[in-house]
């Protein structure tokens, strides 16, 4: 019962390390970035949730929706302005130039809203008032049928767009070859605009739901999410849209269980190891595939 | 300027005077003055890590995001064999590093045969591993390290003169090191390591050699933070310290090593300077960083490597070209 209690709590966790996986795992595969301001988008996006819930308070049953979806849209602007201004001019240069560009983004929006809203740990206003069942032995609260509830239609959505979609279908030719897919017509900027908007807005999705399932954030929130959400993306295969959606499940029950069984200081670590043991083991991820280097 | 001859001369009078030459005048500058004082001895910390990650970085072509990590071990034993074992400072500073060699020879042997972001995910992560363990430490038996507290009451043992010196012989080590027959097998496996390979160098060899050497001298850099700082905590050597670094050399340019020397000062320097803006200061770094990358992406300094004979550094730029990507469907 226990280990039932424990993989329930780890899925709802999971299910946010997911969302945010899924915007790594995107960019990673069109433009080869590992995009270091994806976690502090997040944390934008919870900001955004924060700052709305606060004006408009009124509670009806649209205050959840109109606050995801509203944090969801200000953090896509934001995702691609911050493709437009830090990523696009750098496209054909080495990629650590990139690299430094994404962690000056990821210490400026830290420190952006750091100084424009304060650097302490804020209440997440309750957008959804909480209750919860209890089935033999089992506590579920109703945020935690929410939180994996949104992820999984949020996937969908995803899945749709990019397997059904012309915007979708764009994408996936970007990723496969850049070159060809550009000789082919595709407006290869514009699809990796769209996909850093689909990204930031996942992210921001993540962002709103941790502020209903753990009520606390700070600007610094982005970084260790972030860095755990990655780690998901790599466990599941980087690149591949499902493996990084599994990855953040077993991440989220992965660390659950890791605080349960031994320590909560061990919490942050067993994402690391799991990552060394992943690129040591099978360096393609669950998922991936593995593709013979051409010389 | 003209070569000089005597290679003796060459390899160790010139560095040797023209850094005591250096120390005085920096002296002299910062005579008296606390604060000056710390600012120079941190700038010759950063040189030390600034080009030591070069060495793996820029100069061997494997990207690690994990030096932090290796300062942590160089502070971690450094600082405990003074304060517990009553070491010598220097004594201490070189069992650092040695403990941080050790500690990068375990970590680039497995994961160096990754290669690009892989690695540098590997090593962030190991990084971030060893800072775990540091936290963890109280519960693993290693009581004295106080876990997640951090050890205080380290004496002040890193005064700029002894910074300045490891500074100096760190930079001499690391360029005899790169422009020797091992350093240019490195610069090989940099450019192709499937030629380096097929010319018969033996690209493992090189890369744990350069990872090695790396990670000792970031533990002696880490031993000489922790006695200016005078305090071990693992929140010191997270992430962002690696990232400190990885700007450093970006900045400065990468596979330069003077470049590095030079873009270590300027972060450091600026990040000091900007202490008057208070809360924006680090708002200020950040635009600072991504407008260097935005208009300069080789970095501030780019390949050319500075030294007394070559005074040409402020010869007029090319203008940074523009590469197709802009107008894509056009081309």
């Amino acid at each position: 019962m226990e280990l039932l209690q424990q993989i329930i709590n780890g899925i709802s966790l999971g299910s946010i390390y997911a969302l945010i996986a899924l915007g790594y795992t995107m960019v990673y595969g069109i433009v080869r970035l590992i995009n270091f301001a994806h976690g502090d988008v997040y944390m934008a996006g919870a900001y955004i949730a924060y700052l709305i819930a606060n004006r408009f308070s009124e509670e009806t049953v649209w205050r959840f929706p109109l606050i995801l979806l509203a944090s969801m849209g200000g953090c896509s602007l934001l995702g691609m302005a911050i493709e437009r201004v830090a990523y696009k001019p750098l496209r054909n240069r080495p990629r650590i130039a990139t690299l430094t560009t994404a962690i000056g983004v990821s210490i400026f929006l830290e420190n952006l809203v750091r100084v424009a809203i304060g650097p302490n740990f804020l209440g997440f206003p309750e957008i959804i008032t909480r209750t919860s069942w209890e089935i033999k032995g089992i506590t579920i609260s109703n945020v935690q049928v929410v939180v994996p509830g949104c992820t999984v239609l949020l996937v969908l959505v995803l899945h749709y767009v990019v397997h059904k979609t012309k915007a979708g279908k764009a994408m996936r030719a970007v990723s496969f070859d850049r070159d060809v897919a550009m000789l082919m017509g595709v407006n290869v900027d514009n699809t990796i605009r769209i996909t850093f908007a689909i990204g930031s807005a996942l992210a921001a999705a993540a962002g709103v739901l941790v502020g209903i399932a753990y009520p606390r954030i700070d600007p610094y929130m982005g970084i260790m999410a972030g860095l755990k959400a990655f780690v998901s993306a790599v466990l599941g295969g980087i690149g591949i849209i499902p493996g990084a959606a599994l990855g953040g499940l077993m991440m989220g029950v992965a660390e659950v269980m890791a605080v349960q069984l031994f320590s909560s200081s061990l919490k942050d670590a067993i994402a690391f190891v799991v990552l060394i043991v992943v690129l040591l083991v099978k360096p393609t991820g669950l998922l991936g595939k593995v593709a013979s280097e051409k010389v | 300027m003209r070569a000089i001859e005597n290679e003796f001369v060459r390899r160790f009078v010139v560095p040797a005077v023209a850094s005591t030459a250096l120390y005085w005048i920096l002296v002299s500058i910062a005579y008296r003055n606390d604060y000056y004082m710390y600012v120079l001895t941190m700038c010759a910390i950063n040189v030390i890590g600034a080009t030591s990650l070069n060495l793996i970085n820029g100069f061997t072509g494997q990207f690690s995001l994990g030096h932090a990590g290796f300062m942590a071990v160089g502070a971690y034993v450094a600082g405990s064999l003074t304060k517990f074992g009553h070491w010598p400072f220097v004594g201490a500073l070189l069992a650092g590093m040695a403990g941080a060699a050790v500690a990068g020879f375990l970590v680039g042997l497995p994961t160096l045969r990754l290669r690009g972001d892989y690695l540098a995910i590997a090593t962030l992560g190991f990084g971030e591993i060893i800072r775990m363990l540091i936290i963890n430490s109280d519960k693993l038996g290693l009581k004295f390290l106080e876990g997640p507290r951090g050890v205080p009451g380290i004496k002040r043992y890193s005064t700029f003169g002894w910074a300045f010196f490891f500074a100096v012989v760190t930079v001499w080590i690391l360029a005899n090191y790169i422009w020797s027959t091992h350093g240019r097998a490195c610069g090989a496996v940099k450019e192709d390591e499937v030629a380096a390979e097929a010319m018969g160098v033996g690209t493992t060899t090189y890369k744990v050699m350069s990872f090695t050497i790396g990670a000792s001298f970031a533990g002696l850099a880490g031993g000489l933070h922790a006695h200016l700082l005078q305090l071990l905590h693992p929140a010191s050597y997270d992430f962002l310290k690696s990232c400190d670094f990885l700007v450093m050399i970006v900045v400065g340019g990468m596979g330069n090593l003077t470049g590095s020397v030079l873009g270590a000062l300027f972060v450091t320097l600026i990040t000091e300077a900007l202490r008057k803006l208070l809360e924006l200061r680090m708002l200020a770094y950040a635009v600072g960083l991504i407008c260097v990358m935005l208009f300069r992406p080789e970095g501030l300094f780019g390949t050319r490597e500075f030294s007394l004979g070559a005074l040409r550094f402020l010869a007029p730029r090319r203008p940074v070209s523009q590469v197709g990507g802009d107008k894509s469907g056009a081309t």
